[in-house]
């Protein structure tokens, strides 16, 4: 089950905590891997980690539309000229009450968490039309759903992905390519590190499952997501959150 | 029937599945042979390959029926 020898995904973000879980997973299941980012030691030492084999480092500033497309056909000539599976991973928060927040703050959050998305997506869409074989799968985020205070610009990147990738699933559903959402909840990575111990706990209070998620949680999702086995499902979220929103 | 004609042609009837002889010049994609709107997108990613010529978006929104197709290759073929 899941098997993904010979099939070809291009990660953003894969620098950060969830994004190298999903590297890393896909890779374990047999897929060829493009690591994106901007930090080009950290994808480079992930890359090492992953053996070497069958990963190509693809750095790529997502904030801006020429080097976004130009990461699309970079990644694509590293992968051998087809990219099977694209995972939207990349995001950034910058967070700020709504009455503070500057315009440079919201735009750069829906630059790069929700128009650079779209980007690559069009930008891979044309060899998975030819192919009649896609997955497109976005990370968005609970939060996308719920709200936050603090994160209207976050809030509406995440949520602009779900509503994007349920029009363009319903777009190309018929040419065997799936567009779908994995949307986490607290997971353990750099950004919920920052969070002190009372703060903790009182987000743990509100989770069911008593325990943040790990990184390698989410990817499971993504791997599944990707597998010939979820070729049926499309324009779908899948919530993993130990129950902290149950929707 | 020139060359080019013959060409689109047969990647219109391959793609659609349809008849050859529905296939003529004043046949409307999407109202003659049935095509959807990616379809039709599909199509012209195809006439650029065959013909090795780009096709801007917004000269491929007017080509509608096949003699539309292959009107626009005759001007700007490479090939």
């Amino acid at each position: 089950m899941f098997d993904l020898t010979g099939k070809c995904a291009l990660v953003t973000g894969a620098s950060g905590g969830i994004g190298a879980a999903i590297a890393k997973a896909l890779h374990a299941q047999g897929a060829t891997v493009a690591l994106s980012g901007t930090r080009v030691a950290a994808l480079e030492a992930l890359a090492a980690g992953m053996g070497g084999e069958r990963v190509v480092v693809t750095p790529g500033n997502l904030s801006d539309a020429a080097a976004t497309e130009q990461l699309a056909r970079d990644a694509e000539a590293a992968l051998g000229g087809r990219i099977d599976i694209l995972v939207n991973n990349a995001g950034l928060t910058r967070d700020q009450l709504a009455m503070r927040m500057k315009d440079e703050d919201w735009q750069q959050v829906l630059d790069v968490n929700l128009t650079a998305a779209f980007r690559l997506s069009r930008a891979v869409l044309r060899g998975m039309m030819k192919r009649r074989f896609g997955r497109i799968i976005a990370i968005t985020s609970i939060v996308g759903v719920t709200g936050n205070p603090g994160q209207t610009n976050y809030a509406a990147s995440k949520a602009g992905l779900i509503g994007m990738s349920k029009a363009l699933a319903a777009e190309v559903a018929s040419r065997n390519i799936t567009v779908n959402c994995v949307a986490p909840g607290f997971i353990t990575t750099a950004m919920t590190d920052a969070l002190n111990a009372d703060q903790k706990d009182k987000l743990l209070s509100a989770i069911p499952a008593g325990r943040m998620g790990e990184p390698a949680e989410i990817a499971a999702g993504v791997v599944y997501l990707a597998s010939d086995e979820a070729a049926y499902i499309t324009g779908q979220t899948l919530h993993v959150n130990g129950g902290m929103a149950m929707i | 029937m020139s060359d080019i004609a013959e060409r689109v042609k047969k990647i219109v009837v391959d793609h659609l599945g349809v008849e050859e002889s529905k296939v003529t010049e004043n046949a409307s994609f999407i109202d003659d042979l049935g095509a959807d709107s990616l379809d039709t997108v599909e199509l012209v990613m195809a006439f650029e390959e065959e013909f090795g010529c780009e096709i801007p978006d917004d000269a491929a929104e007017k080509i509608l029926t096949v003699k539309d197709a292959i009107d626009f290759i005759q001007s700007n073929s490479a090939s």
